[in-house]
């Protein structure tokens, strides 16, 4: 439970939060017909027979969408039922060819489960919570209106008429908008792991409707309201604000919430009704009598457990216990399942090069990935799968430093060099001339002419002003253009200052 | 020779097969019935021109001696409610009044695939919601057989009252049908002719417009049981795109079709026997009993106690699904759109249906979106449902005592036109005896076994175990063998 709270003038509020995400199933073809699903094609060319509900034609299910939903009820740990059934949700709408939505509603694929959002201080979340899943059911998406194409009549699309969604329906457990924000993203993430649904929510692949109410400190839940259709992380945190406040204010001036679908104007930062329960639809849900009920086998259910990657809690966990990353770098390097793929690259690449076990080089390949790497393609506005410096090169320039060929300040130049060139670590040292200078003769013929320029610094040194020690290295350093092996001229320096 | 319209389907293959007659030949004279039967109304689109080519097809593949399908030469009639490519496929409505399919239905592709060719397209009740082809939006169909002494127009049945008109009348050999809860077997019974309805999920529905999903059942039209064994072998068939389609082999019911029914017991349901019965059809189904025990069988007694419950219970299941399954004729992509001026998307929808569906229609969708609503689902829909449950348990109990089930077709022999058609239960109680298979997906068939004293045809209905359309067609054949039934309409149309 979070210590988040609406301060009104009768005293705090509680919000209780749920949320029903909807998550495109990441497949070839729609959830009940051949059609292609890419994004962004033109109007109706991804539409068969069936999507257009011309006459006579019957839905077949795809298997791929039914296993993607069984895949991620496993990530959370949910029941999946070996029974169930798609129900018929009827409503007329333009871009609902079939007057209705093949759903289910009485006997969902995925049961109860759970999943774990981190704590996170600064955000609000003292500590780790367990979020109850209820369900994941399977349904299909409607068509798309587009309403700006001609000045009195409204256009339909129908490529996303069919298309796949899980509904991901989760208890009300979250209770503030930064746990709601973390749901979602953590949601989004084991998705991806999953490789179920890409969670591109600019896209619409995700979207949520979000569930809000208030209640004084240990009262009945109150009246909640829906927010439909939210497409950000930002957005559903706004939302759960602004409708938790609107509300408190609303009761506190002697009204009540009414039990209603409302839209979020983001322009506004305000939600707004759409339709209350009175005018809600009567959906008329009944099975489908199109398709039989859903049986999963063993060797389904055998391939679907089989077919799931190490998921981020336990990516985590072995980050840290395994590999002794620190718990910042496991938990940045594991939210993102690319994040992920191209660390564990990196570490066999590394690992490989140095000839080394994983753990002994995990913190070196972590520490360049995340200070060094993912701040110079910040700085060129690369993310990391377009990275122009594989995982392959950059274990070759950690390989260098390893092995005391150049110091990690000059590595940092020679990844400049990299992004720019494309070149190799290896080939960079050698063109540019950066190799660590060990040679103790060299060195120690460095530290003599800075000792012998500097003599009032000597005698300050020795009267006890430790601090100069730093001067000397770095003026050594920098007679040796940086490229002396520091730990030499630390050796070097201590025993010629006595 | 022989008119080639009085030949049925296995004497036109065979005919064709062995070059008596060309397949154009055929084709050509059912294409000249057809256009002199017009005031039958059998038709909503006859295509002459489809029927022709598909024959020369069969002509070109004979010359070339290759292997010719099981419907070879056959030209058929097709009930329009089966979508055909290039060609308007209606379902006798109105909304669908201009809708060209580019794409065809499983089971007029399979028959095609057998060499069958298409006379045209079959007229019935709209969306197949009715017993008297009084429905359609083309105008009701005239049944060819008249009582004796009368010329009072009489319904064909319904809703494949066009296929049975059409077979009757002897405008095709055969036609396709499609039953609900009645809608092959009824049709058959009123004109004389033989119908069969598979096991639910032996034809393909893809491609056929949906009435009531969990019903609905494509099957063969005929005059003899062998032309409906022939035919419905080339209609049936596993199809990917059905779900409920059953991925089983097509049985050789032709092949194995024996009259003779020793060591079979045949179940006679005590509670089809209803009270203020036509002493007639009472009377048929005696001699029934009494062809069947002539095959070799043994008559038995049984109960199917829940009988009573099966119209009802089907007059709430078929119109929930049509509800929902008729929401798509809505004006947005295809078919009839009504846009008064000012008119946004509701009104459009209201408009359109309105003027796209017939009365019969709109009541049915009326009462299904009424019985699937919030607070009366559980009380109508999941009632009817457990209903549904207890009538198939009720088969399968007898199947204990006996193989197959002899009844009635209907309560009657047919009724003249407009005498049902403003009393929408006196009109559902014509399925009284047909619905019961239906609901339990069993195969079933009726067959002609005699006249009754006014001169119209009666038939007798054939229920079997689920898959055994062996049984029911073997049933179907020694009745038929014994009934002796050559009585045809006389020809009074034009």
């Amino acid at each position: 439970m979070s210590n988040y709270r609406i301060q009104g003038e009768t005293g705090e509020w509680e919000v209780v939060i749920g949320l029903e995400v909807h998550a495109q199933v990441t497949s070839q073809a729609k959830l009940f017909s051949s059609a292609a699903t890419q994004f962004g094609a033109e109007p109706n060319t991804q539409v068969s027979l069936v999507d257009a509900a011309m006459p006579g034609m019957l839905p077949v299910v795809n298997r791929e969408c039914i296993r993607q939903a069984v895949r991620t009820g496993m990530a959370i740990d949910a029941q999946i039922n070996r029974w169930s059934r798609f129900d018929r949700k009827n409503y007329f709408y333009a871009d609902l060819p079939q007057g209705y939505q093949i759903s289910q509603l009485y006997h969902p694929l995925v049961g109860e489960g759970a999943l774990t959002i981190d704590a996170d201080e600064k955000a609000g979340i003292p500590e780790a919570r367990r979020i109850g899943i209820e369900r994941i059911h399977v349904e299909q998406d409607a068509g798309k209106l587009m309403h700006d194409q001609h000045p009195t009549m409204s256009y339909v699309d129908l490529n996303r008429s069919g298309v796949a969604l899980m509904e991901i329906v989760s208890r009300p457990d979250l209770t503030s908008p930064a746990e709601a924000g973390a749901y979602v993203r953590k949601l989004r993430s084991i998705l991806r792991y999953v490789g179920s649904c890409d969670g591109n929510m600019e896209e619409g692949s995700m979207r949520a409707d979000v569930n809000v109410s208030v209640r004084k400190p240990g009262e009945e839940l109150g009246t909640r309201t829906e927010t439909k259709n939210v497409n950000s992380v930002r957005f559903v945190m706004a939302v759960i604000e602004s409708e938790a406040r609107r509300q408190v204010d609303l009761i506190e001036d002697g009204g009540a919430v009414v039990q209603e679908t409302r839209l979020y104007d983001p322009d506004r930062n305000e939600t707004r009704s759409m339709r209350s329960k009175e005018d809600a639809h009567d959906y008329r849900y009944f099975p489908d009598p199109d398709l039989l009920p859903l049986e999963l086998d063993d060797g389904f259910l055998a391939e679907c457990r089989n077919s799931l990657p190490e998921l981020p809690d336990a990516k985590r966990a072995r980050y840290e216990g395994e590999l002794g990353l620190s718990a910042y770098n496991a938990n940045a390097l594991t939210a993102e399942v690319e994040t992920a793929r191209w660390f564990e690259e990196l570490l066999g690449e590394t690992a490989a090069a140095q000839g080394k076990p994983e753990k002994d080089v995990a913190k070196q390949a972590a520490n360049w990935l995340m200070s060094e790497l993912l701040g110079a393609l910040n700085k060129i506005g690369a993310s990391l799968d377009a990275s122009p410096v594989s995982p392959k090169a950059g274990a070759e320039l950690l390989a260098l430093v390893g092995e005391g060929t150049i110091s990690g300040s000059i590595a940092k130049q020679v990844l400049e060099f990299m992004l720019e060139t494309g070149d190799g670590a290896t080939a960079i040292v050698e063109r540019e001339g950066l190799k660590q200078e060990s040679d103790t003769g060299a060195i120690e013929a460095e530290i003599d002419k800075v000792l012998e320029a500097n003599p009032d610094k000597v005698e300050q040194y020795r009267g006890g002003k430790d601090k100069l020690f730093g001067f000397f290295v770095g003026q050594v350093m920098k007679a040796m253009q940086g490229k002396a092996n520091p730990q030499v001229i630390n050796e070097l320096l201590k025993q010629k200052l006595g | 020779m022989t008119e080639l319209t009085e030949l049925g389907v296995a004497q036109i293959r065979d005919g064709v097969r062995g070059g008596d007659f060309t397949a154009a030949e055929v084709a050509d004279a059912f294409n000249e019935a057809v256009a002199g039967a017009t005031s039958l109304n059998a038709f909503i689109t006859p295509t002459p021109e489809v029927a022709a080519r598909h024959a020369a097809l069969v002509d070109v593949d004979r010359a070339a001696g290759k292997d010719l399908g099981a419907m070879a030469g056959v030209p058929i009639g097709m009930k329009d409610l089966f979508a055909t490519r290039g060609v308007r496929t209606t379902a006798a409505s109105h909304i669908l009044e201009g809708f060209v399919p580019e794409y065809e239905s499983t089971v007029s592709h399979n028959l095609w695939s057998a060499g069958a060719g298409m006379l045209g397209k079959l007229n019935l009740d709209q969306f197949a919601m009715g017993s008297s082809n009084e429905t359609s939006f083309f105008g009701n169909v005239v049944n060819p057989w008249r009582r004796n002494g009368s010329d009072v127009a009489l319904t064909p049945g319904g809703s494949s009252g066009g296929s049975s008109a059409a077979v009757a009348a002897r405008l095709v050999p055969a036609a396709t049908g499609t039953d609900t809860g009645g809608s092959i077997r009824q049709p058959a019974a009123f004109a004389g002719i033989c119908g069969i309805k598979p096991t639910y999920g032996r034809c393909s529905r893809w491609g056929t417009v949906a009435f009531a999903s969990s019903l609905d059942q494509a099957g063969p039209m005929a005059r003899d049981v062998r032309d409906c064994a022939i035919m419905l072998g080339a209609m049936a068939g596993f199809d990917a795109k059905d779900s409920t389609s059953l991925d089983l082999p097509v049985p050789d019911w032709e092949g194995t079709l024996s009259a003779d029914l020793k060591g079979k017991r045949v179940g006679i349901p005590r509670e089809y026997r209803m009270e203020g019965m036509d002493p007639e059809i009472e009377a048929s189904w005696e001699q029934g009993k009494a062809m069947l025990r002539d095959a070799g069988a043994e008559i038995v007694d049984i109960s199917l106690p829940h009988t009573k419950h099966a119209l009802p219970a089907y007059y709430i299941i078929a119109p929930a699904e049509a509800s929902s399954n008729l929401a798509r004729y809505d004006g947005v992509r295809y078919g009839l759109r009504e846009l008064p001026a000012g008119a946004g998307l509701q009104d459009m929808y209201a408009a359109t249906r309105a003027a796209g569906f017939g009365d019969e229609v709109k009541r049915r969708v009326l009462i299904g979106t009424y019985v699937l609503s919030a607070g009366f689902y559980d009380a109508y829909y999941t009632q009817a449902q457990k209903v549904r449950t207890l009538i198939a348990r009720d088969f399968a109990e007898a199947w204990d005592q006996c193989e197959i089930i002899l009844a009635p077709t209907t309560p009657s022999a047919a009724f003249p036109l407009g005498e049902k058609s403003d009393v929408p239960l006196a009109m559902y109680l014509n399925d009284v005896f047909a619905v019961p298979a239906s609901l339990a997906g069993l195969p079933a068939m009726s067959v002609p076994c005699g006249l009754n004293a006014q001169g119209l045809p009666l038939g007798l209905q054939i229920i079997g175990k689920e898959l055994d359309e062996q049984g029911v067609l073997d049933a179907g054949r020694a009745i038929e063998a014994r009934a002796g039934f050559t009585a045809q309409p006389e020809k009074w149309w034009a």
